[in-house]
């Protein structure tokens, strides 16, 4: 029984009992169940395994006390109607919304963030970190720390695009079959239906395979997959508008469809379509990070998340973890997304899984 | 009866109609290469005589839906014509590999959906719970995280960390059946763990669903026990989205399989695919497409067939 065995327990009971005197049900729970959890680990797998709790323990609890003063922070500063919904949010919503901010700012800022140039070759093949190199370098020397600033603006910009692309094509095209009707929407409606049964990475492939894969093809190719999506969204929601007495009135004093869809359906469907348009960019990121992984994405020597896993991927079998950072970058900024998307499809009552 | 009969019908013409739609698309996107197959794929620097001499080889002569119907016909039986880049047929090229793809799905979805289910039914149990809250951001992650991420962590840990499992899926004939299931099981246990947490979410979401209904709220009120609530009374109406949770998300395999087969060098049709994608070898990329969409919509259509023959309200009509 080394003195970190001991410690560790005694807190966790301390810890556990403090929390059942003060009638703490859901924390005394969590941390009793921490407790039995870590003895059947410590037998398994002995003082390490336990070590390795205790870390993913305080990086849980570093998150927690980030999201909550960046929670706090934006309360701070934003207009006394948005403080009020955001002090519905959960410690989970925060902590997305952190996230979304530090990429938003390493991607823009990312020339100036980055020690090197993306394409720079400054050391030799996988050399190991240093005090230039954070990360160490990656299989053609160039510094990893740098290219993974740069990834963020290319991976992200480039699912960006893509998402905004079929976001629009997709809502344009539901407005203006659920207030068209008739044959349009027939017409649209079978070729989501089309679109939608064959699997998106396979389409993807298919696509690529046609128009090579360079950035234009993977954008559009990307968009015409998710947009009947957003398509079918749009559809139910707006369909939902479209036939209450104000659209009823707009009509009869004349309104175009120009007018009905941005000044009468649009404001009234928002909720779900900005739920929506996080959820879209999940996938669509996925998808890009994916074809990137395999071969088929952003081309070299431009720095890309997914194109680093594979490139460095040989590393792994030498218990390095230099590979995986690419794409727990992928993984943190997805997450954080559906952590804030989450809390406003529970928020947005209209909407529920 | 007949009604159901009906509808099922009615939706297996549906179904039909798609594939032969997605065919014709499978078909026609590769005309609308700038040029020709021939000529895509001797490059630029092709003399004119080679061109002619492809052209004539792959019947590029004949009119584009003459040759889509011979395409079509050889597809229904099996037959994809022969691969550009290296001249075998393409049965031959993805005939095994389509079999250890449908094993590791199976091997992926056996472990998958009863695990799920269990799991789905004990947290829609203590929902609102930490558990329950614990339960929704692993979930959350786990869906969230690129199949390569998952497939990669495993790899670092259980065969390159603790040496417990090969890294590499590479297969022969003489493996045993164990030795085959142990060979499969990193890459089968990251399919599990994508999809797992789709349909736990999905079967939790569809049980407290039911929780609101008034029958729910008589059980509760005649005394049963929280879990026999949810396990007799609960749970078979929620069959019939369970269902329908289960046939998507293993179609949700067909095209997570893909990824997966890379990252474990398994010889699948996934692996296939994205090599002839990358020698854009067309007849090969087509032949995969169309057996990738044909699994996926089948396996949509069985989702919906189960709905409907699941939902007591059409098996018994009043």
């Amino acid at each position: 029984m080394s003195i970190f065995v001991l410690s560790y327990y005694s807190l966790l009971l301390i810890a556990s009992c403090l929390a059942a005197f003060y009638n703490q049900r859901s924390a005394f729970l969590l941390l009793f169940s921490l407790t039995l959890v870590s003895f059947i680990v410590g037998i398994i797998g002995g003082a390490d395994a336990l070590r390795i709790i205790a870390i993913g323990a305080g990086v849980i609890a570093l998150a927690a006390m980030v999201s909550y003063a960046f929670r706090e922070f934006l309360i701070l500063i934003v207009s006394r109607e948005m403080a009020k919904e955001l002090r519905t949010a959960p410690l989970t919503a925060a902590f997305g919304m952190f996230v979304i901010f530090a990429y938003a700012i390493a991607g823009i800022f990312a020339p100036w963030i980055a020690p090197f140039g993306e394409a720079q070759v400054v050391s030799s093949a996988f050399a190991p970190a240093d005090e230039n190199m954070l990360l160490g370098a990656d299989q053609l020397g160039r510094d990893m720390f740098s290219r993974l600033i740069y990834g963020t603006r290319n991976s992200v910009g480039l699912a960006l695009t893509a998402t905004l692309l079929a976001f629009f094509m997709g809502a344009f095209l539901g407005l203006l079959a659920a207030t068209k009707g008739g044959i349009l929407d027939n017409f649209l409606g079978r070729v989501a239906d089309v679109i939608m049964s064959i699997p998106s990475l396979i389409f993807a492939l298919l696509m690529l395979s046609i128009f090579g894969p360079s950035m234009p093809v993977i954008i559009i190719a990307v968009s015409i997959i998710y947009a009947p999506r957003v398509f079918r969204l749009t559809r139910a929601v707006a369909g939902d508008v479209v036939v209450m007495d104000y659209i009823e009135a707009a009509k009869l004093r004349g309104e175009g469809t120009g007018y009905l869809i941005r000044r009468e359906i649009l404001p009234n469907s928002t909720a779900p379509l900005v739920a929506e348009f996080g959820l879209e960019f999940c996938f669509v990121f996925l998808l890009v990070a994916g074809l990137s992984f395999l071969g088929l994405g952003i081309q070299p020597p431009t720095a890309d998340w997914g194109s680093m896993v594979r490139e460095n991927a040989t590393l792994i079998s030498f218990g390095e973890i230099t590979p995986l950072i690419p794409a727990a970058a992928i993984a943190l900024l997805t997450v954080g997304v559906n952590f804030v998307v989450d809390w406003m499809l529970h928020r947005s009552s209209g909407l529920k899984e | 009866m007949s009604d159901i009969l009906g509808l099922v019908a009615k939706r297996l013409g549906l179904g039909l109609i798609i594939l032969l739609v997605i065919s014709v698309i499978i078909f026609f996107m590769v005309e609308l290469l700038p040029g020709d197959i021939a000529q895509a794929v001797l490059g630029q620097g092709a003399t004119e005589e080679n061109v002619r001499n492809l052209r004539e080889q792959m019947g590029l002569n004949d009119p584009a839906y003459v040759r889509y119907f011979h395409w079509l016909r050889g597809a229904l039986m099996l037959d994809f014509g022969r691969s550009i880049v290296t001249q075998e047929t393409v049965m031959g090229v993805i005939g095994e590999r389509f079999r250890n793809t449908m094993f590791l799905a199976t091997y992926a979805a056996v472990i998958a959906v009863p695990f799920a289910i269990t799991l789905g039914v004990v947290v829609a149990l203590l929902r609102n719970t930490i558990f329950d809250r614990v339960a929704n951001v692993l979930t959350l992650t786990s869906i969230s995280s690129p199949e390569f991420f998952l497939g990669y962590i495993l790899i670092l840990f259980f065969s390159v960390k603790w040496g417990m499992f090969p890294a590499i899926a590479s297969l022969s004939d003489s493996m045993s059946f164990w030795d085959l299931l142990e060979r499969t099981f990193l890459p089968a246990l990251t399919l599990v763990l994508v999809v797992t947490a789709h349909m736990m979410r999905m079967t939790r979401a569809a049980i407290i669903n039911l929780l609101a209904s008034p029958y729910i709220e008589m059980a509760k009120l005649k005394g049963a026990p929280p879990w026999k609530v949810i396990v007799r009374h609960a749970l078979p109406n929620a069959w019939a989205p369970i269902i329908n949770v289960i046939a998507l998300n293993l179609a949700y395999l067909i095209t997570g399989v893909v990824l997966v087969e890379v990252v474990f060098v398994y010889p699948g049709i996934g692996q296939a695919l994205v090599d002839a994608v990358s020698k854009r070898d067309f007849p090969v990329v087509q032949a995969c497409c169309l057996i990738f969409a044909a699994t996926f919509i089948l396996l949509n259509l069985a989702a919906d067939v189960g709905a409907i023959l699941t939902n007591p309200r059409l098996r018994h009509p009043k």
